[in-house]
């Protein structure tokens, strides 16, 4: 079956449970990333709070930063006992994820109600949490210091907003691991998305920062129009063709894409073993006739993450 | 490897300077120059032989058995390993110790963790005055690590405290938190007369203390911040923690005779 190679060329790949396997590969790029831990005192408010802060965060295209919730966390797990929720955020430079990290923790979780927020990443370098948000306090911020940490409280209207002094930054995080699932209908297409994301969803330190894990509007670098550094990926869309050149055979009528970011190149491999197993289980009807990568021919991303080695 | 033991062979006939004996200063030292080493604090020689029995063993690793009150600066700026004091001890246990962890099973004298800067002190009995405050002439006291006091402790504890957490698991004498520039003490018997007098900033855990009029009430707030310290005490203290992690705690800002950003968190408030 078709997919492309590295050169751009269509080869043949290999067939799993009836579904049609690329010879491709994901191609991804070095990313910083860092995580956080947000609690509350019901798992309901640290959900909140956590969909609030890791909103508007698809893509570093134009959201700064790409974000998601990577796992729900007991009592047991988090530092203040209380119910909480781990979130990664990853962004292209230091600078851009620190002050994503700052406007989002300021204004989404500082203003939820009982929310706090903690580091979740032990990383190389440390990026401002507490450190910086404490002058919301105006004077009347508390530090704390014990354990090896510093803790900020700065008193709000419903008592005390606690914050971790700084979190963990990582440089060994892998942006843009991906799947291109493409089915024989609109509704089993999405049905193979949202169970491979289901799947995926429970690997530790990979996230899917697209809206329920899912793009329905993957792109290609460039466009006909001045200014615009990407635009619809013509090769993909169904409608199109005859008008581009297309990859999708006559029996495609919808693809789907999962973009993965990890904290490791590791986590975005497991993430997409993992959801090539759970589409692949489903088989063509059900799900989806065949499974591809998105890549740039393989020069501009240093992770190239191949189907064939991530095959269940 | 077994620890570098001291044995005291007679109650001092002096105060003694004890702050040679860590492990810092005595790492690669052999036993004939430790033998040799000072003590005296009078113009009347005294060496580390003349006072104690002394077993090689891992210089990382102290254990002095048979403590004084005269046995003062013990602990004196080390930065890693251990110290045990099977007795009591003088003034100025663990003065501007930087890390490691020294243990005195008996009472400390004054002075105890004045200048501390980090690591962990234990004290088995009860700590004299002035527990974590300043010498003569310095401008604050304790400022890292963490102090723990079985027993009870004397005045002023935590005087000028800047940093670092104090716990004292029975009473203290008067005036705990004095000037208190930061950190946190917690005592978890009763608290001496005028808690936390002109501190600044900084917490005072009590299970019984009196505030003193220029403290305002604001409330039992639950903090968030209770189950976080309570969580990082847990190892050292379970009285602590029961304390700082269990029922409500009513809450005083003060002393607003001075700046006014402390808090007394109050179990029993009289």
């Amino acid at each position: 079956m078709p997919g492309m190679n590295e050169a751009g060329m269509i080869e043949a790949g290999m067939i799993v449970n009836g579904v049609r396997i690329d010879e491709s590969f994901a191609e991804a790029f070095d990313m910083r990333g860092t995580a956080l831990i947000i609690t509350a005192d019901t798992p309901a408010w640290a959900e909140t709070a956590a969909v609030s802060l890791t909103g508007f965060a698809t893509s570093i295209i134009a959201c700064g930063v790409e974000a998601g919730i990577d796992a729900r966390l007991s009592p047991e797990e988090t530092p203040d006992g209380r119910p909480g929720v781990r979130v990664l955020l990853f962004a292209g430079s230091t600078g851009e994820l620190q002050k994503q990290l700052q406007n989002r923790v300021g204004q989404c979780v500082l203003t939820s109600p009982g929310a706090a927020c903690y580091a979740g990443l032990a990383g190389i370098e440390p990026l401002k949490l507490g450190d910086a948000l404490r002058y919301f306090a105006d004077g009347f911020q508390i530090s704390k210091r014990f354990g090896g940490r510093r803790f900020w409280r700065l008193p709000v209207m419903d008592g005390e907003f606690v914050c971790e002094g700084t979190t963990g930054l990582t440089k060994s995080a892998v942006g843009g691991g991906n799947l291109l699932l493409m089915g024989k209908s609109v509704a089993a297409t999405r049905h193979a998305a949202e169970t491979a994301v289901a799947a995926m969803a429970a690997v530790a330190g990979a996230i899917m920062p697209f809206p329920g894990g899912i793009v329905r509007s993957g792109s290609k670098v460039g466009s006909k129009y001045k200014g615009l550094v990407a635009s619809t990926n013509d090769a993909y869309c169904p409608t199109l063709r005859g008008l581009a050149a297309s990859a999708l055979e006559a029996d495609i009528a919808s693809v789907l894409e999962i973009v993965i970011d990890g904290l490791t190149p590791e986590a975005v491999a497991e993430a997409m073993r993992v959801g090539l197993a759970a589409a692949c289980a489903l088989g063509p009807e059900a799900g989806v006739a065949r499974i591809g990568a998105g890549n740039y021919g393989g020069k501009l991303g240093k992770h190239h993450f191949h189907l064939k080695d991530l095959m269940p | 490897m077994s620890a570098l033991r001291f044995q005291l062979r007679a109650p001092p006939p002096q105060r003694l300077d004890c702050s040679a004996l860590t492990p810092d200063r005595l790492r690669g030292v052999s036993l004939a120059e430790i033998a040799r080493l000072p003590l005296q604090t009078t113009r009347a020689a005294l060496s580390v032989g003349d006072v104690f029995t002394i077993a090689a063993g891992d210089a990382g690793d102290i254990v002095i058995a048979g403590g004084s009150p005269l046995m003062d600066d013990i602990g004196a700026g080390m930065t890693a390993g251990t110290i045990t004091i099977e007795g009591e001890v003088g003034i100025r246990a663990g003065h501007g110790m930087r890390g490691g962890r020294l243990r005195i099973t008996g009472n400390a004298g004054p002075y105890a963790a004045t200048g501390l800067l980090g690591g962990e002190i234990e004290i088995g009995g009860d700590a004299g005055d002035f527990l974590g405050a300043p010498g003569a002439g310095e401008p604050a006291g304790m400022a890292g690590g963490v102090v723990v006091v079985r027993g009870s402790a004397g005045a002023r504890a935590a005087d000028r405290l800047r940093r670092g957490v104090i716990v004292i698991e029975g009473d203290s004498g008067d005036t705990p938190a004095s000037r208190m520039l930061a950190g946190t003490l917690v005592i978890c018997g009763r608290a001496g007369a005028a808690p936390g007098y002109l501190m600044r900033r900084g917490t005072m855990f009590a299970q019984h203390a009196t505030p003193l009029a220029t403290f305002s009430a604001t409330g039992s707030v639950d903090h968030v911040f209770r189950a976080l310290l309570a969580r990082a005490l847990a190892p050292l203290s379970a009285k602590a923690a029961t304390l700082i992690g269990g029922a409500a705690l009513a809450r005083f800002s003060g002393d607003l005779a001075g700046l006014g950003k402390g808090e007394l968190l109050i179990a029993a408030a009289a």
